[in-house]
C-alpha cells in the first residue's frame, strides 16, 4: 500500500516539497513511548516510561548510560537507539583517551545529527526510526537536547518526545520558569508529575502498589539488583529511596489504584503489570 | 628501504619517516609559580652543531590557556602547532563557548606522539605544555615516545641535566612572578655557559588567570669574567677544554 508515489525512497522529493519517508521516521518517533527530560540548576533529569511488550517479559530500555556525563532517553525503534549509543559510547571513549576529558555534550549531538541527516540524503537507506534525549553535564554546565530523524536537534530547558508527549509539554511549559533554580531532587518531583500527565490521559495507572524511584545516574527499573532493591527496600544505601511523597506524585493513579481494588473500576481499565513502570536517571 | 622487485636503488622510494633529528632547538624549562606557569627557551635552531637560526621562538600560544614549547625537530614541532591550530578552529566553528584547556591539549599531544611510534616515524620533540584554565595552574611534558608526565618544574633536553637540579633546589609553591623569571633566567644562563646547542637570547612566557603571553626574545647579560672562564683549569696543563 502506498499513501503517496513519492513515498518509496528517502532520495525522492514530493511536490509539496517534503521527504516522506522521513516524516515517516519522525511518526516512529511519536508512537514510542514517552519520555523527557529537564535541566535543572545542577543536573538534568531523564525520565521515561517503560513497555512492557509481553506479560512474562521485561521492561524496554528507555535509558541508556552512554558515559559517566552523559545518559540517553530513547523514543521509537529501539533497536535503532541500540546503533547510535553504541557510536556514542564509541566516541566518549575516544575523546576520553586521547583528551583525558569528557567529550562535550554539543559535539556528540551534533556529530549524532549529521549521522542522521546522512541517511536522509543517501539512496538505499532508511532514515533511524528513534529520537534521543541527550542529557549531560559538561564542562559548560548541563545541557539537555532534542535529536530526531530528520537530522535536526536543539537544545532544550524541557521536553517530552514520543506517543502523548503533549500532555508532558504543557506541564513542562507551564512549569520551566522556575526549573533553572531548581536542584535535582525537585526536578525528580516534575518529571514524574510530567510523566504522570502522559499516563492519566491514557487512563492507565502505574504498575505496582507502591513503585519506587531510584535517584541515581543513569540507573532505571531495568538493573536486576533494582528489582531486588524493590523486594527489600532501604538494604542498599546509595539508592535513597523516596516512597514517602508519593500519593504526592500519583494522586490519581494512586486513587484509580484503590478505585481498582474496591471493584468500582470507574474511569478506565484494570491497571496491569504491562501497563508501565517508571525511569528516572538523574545526572 | 621499499624495494619492490627489479626495482633499482634510483626508482625506490624517498625514506618515509624521520630517523634523526635535522634543526633542533636544546632546552625548554616551565615552572609553577603563584599566580600560574612560566615557560623560558632559547631561540637557537641548530643545524647539527651548526647555530643555523638565531631567531626561532619556541615556544607558541594555543587557544586562550596554553603555552606549547618544544626541544627538538622544529619542523615537526611547526607540524604539531599546524595540528593545534586545527584544533582551535574546530573550536571556534563550534561556537558553544568550549576551549580546550591545557590538560586536553597536553593528553591530545601524548595521544599523537604516541601514535607517531607506534609508526615508527616519531615526532623528534620534548614537549612542555603549560597552561592556566579554571583557576588551576598545569604543567606537563611529552617527549618523542609519548612518556608524558606533570610536575611543577621540568626541563627538557640538556635542561634535564643542567638546570633542574638548580630549579628543584630554588622552587617553592609561592614563588612571585619576579622570583620566577629570575630563577628560569638564571637557569637560561647557565644553559648558555654550559650546552654548546644554546644561546643568549631567550623568550619567556606566562600563563595565568588573564591569559597567555610570550615576550619578544630579548638577551641575557652574562658575566664571562668568572676565574673558571677565564682560566679553565688554572695550574693544569692542555687548552683548558674538558
Amino acid at each position: 500500500m502506498f499513501r503517496s508515489q513519492y513515498d518509496t525512497d528517502v532520495t525522492v522529493w514530493s511536490p509539496q516539497g517534503r521527504l516522506l519517508q522521513v516524516e515517516y521516521a519522525m511518526e516512529a518517533v511519536k508512537q514510542g513511548s514517552a519520555c523527557l527530560g529537564l535541566v535543572g540548576k545542577d543536573g538534568v533529569v531523564l525520565a521515561a516510561l517503560k513497555r512492557q511488550p509481553n506479560e512474562l517479559s521485561g521492561h524496554q530500555k528507555k535509558l541508556l548510560k552512554i558515559d559517566d556525563h552523559l545518559v540517553i532517553a530513547v523514543a521509537g525503534l529501539n533497536a535503532d537507539a541500540r546503533t547510535l549509543a553504541k557510536v556514542m559510547r564509541t566516541e566518549c571513549l575516544n575523546h576520553r583517551y586521547v583528551y583525558g576529558a569528557p567529550l562535550q555534550g554539543a559535539r556528540l549531538v551534533q556529530d549524532i545529527a549529521d549521522k542522521y541527516q546522512r541517511c536522509t540524503q543517501t539512496y538505499v537507506r532508511r532514515p533511524y526510526g528513534v529520537g534521543l534525549l541527550v542529557a549531560c553535564c559538561d564542562a559548560t554546565g548541563p545541557h539537555l537536547y532534542e535529536t530526531c530523524p530528520s537530522g535536526n536537534f536543539s537544545e532544550f530547558v524541557a521536553v517530552a518526545i514520543g506517543a502523548r508527549a503533549q500532555s508532558a509539554k504543557t506541564y513542562l511549559e507551564k512549569h520551566h520558569k522556575t526549573f533553572k533554580d531548581t536542584p535535582v531532587e525537585e526536578l525528580c518531583t516534575h518529571a514524574l508529575q510530567a510523566l504522570a500527565c502522559v499516563e492519566i490521559n491514557r487512563c492507565a495507572a502505574i504498575s505496582t502498589p507502591r513503585p519506587s524511584f531510584w535517584l541515581k545516574l543513569g540507573h532505571d527499573l531495568r538493573d536486576p539488583r533494582d528489582r531486588i532493591q524493590r523486594a527489600a527496600p532501604h538494604s542498599h544505601p546509595e539508592r535513597p529511596r523516596i516512597e514517602g511523597r508519593l500519593k504526592f506524585y500519583f494522586p490519581t493513579g494512586i486513587g484509580r489504584l484503590r478505585r481498582w481494588r474496591q471493584g468500582t473500576r470507574r474511569g478506565g481499565r484494570v491497571p496491569s503489570r504491562r501497563d508501565c513502570r517508571w525511569a528516572v536517571a538523574l545526572d | 628501504m621499499l624495494l619492490y622487485p627489479g626495482a633499482t636503488a634510483a626508482e625506490a622510494p624517498a625514506r618515509q619517516h624521520t630517523s634523526r633529528p635535522i634543526v633542533t632547538g636544546t632546552s625548554v624549562l616551565g615552572i609553577k609559580y603563584k599566580d600560574g606557569v612560566m615557560l623560558a627557551a632559547d631561540t637557537l635552531a641548530s643545524y647539527g652543531s651548526l647555530a643555523m637560526f638565531k631567531d626561532v621562538t619556541r615556544i607558541a600560544r594555543t587557544g586562550s590557556y596554553t603555552l606549547v614549547g618544544a626541544s627538538g625537530e622544529l619542523s615537526d614541532y611547526h607540524a604539531l602547532l599546524d595540528k593545534l591550530k586545527g584544533l582551535a578552529q574546530a573550536n571556534a566553528n563550534c561556537d558553544d563557548g568550549f576551549e580546550h584547556g591545557p590538560a586536553e591539549i597536553y593528553s591530545y599531544l601524548r595521544a599523537v606522539l604516541y601514535q607517531r611510534r607506534n609508526k615508527f616515524d616519531p615526532l623528534w620533540n620534548s614537549l612542555v605544555v603549560g597552561g592556566f584554565k579554571d583557576g588551576a595552574p598545569f604543567l606537563g611534558s611529552v617527549d618523542l615516545r609519548g612518556t608524558a608526565y606533570e610536575d611543577d618544574v621540568i626541563a627538557t633536553g640538556y635542561g634535564s641535566h643542567l638546570a633542574l637540579p638548580i630549579m628543584r633546589a630554588k622552587w617553592t609553591p609561592d614563588l612571585d612572578e619576579g622570583e620566577a623569571r629570575a630563577l628560569l633566567e638564571d637557569c637560561l644562563r647557565v644553559l648558555f655557559y654550559r650546552d654548546c646547542r644554546a644561546l643568549d637570547t631567550v623568550v619567556l612566557s606566562k600563563a595565568t588567570a588573564t591569559g597567555t603571553l610570550v615576550s619578544d626574545p630579548y638577551k641575557l647579560e652574562t658575566d664571562w669574567t668568572s676565574a673558571s672562564f677565564v682560566a679553565p683549569k688554572a695550574g693544569g696543563d692542555g687548552d683548558g677544554g674538558w
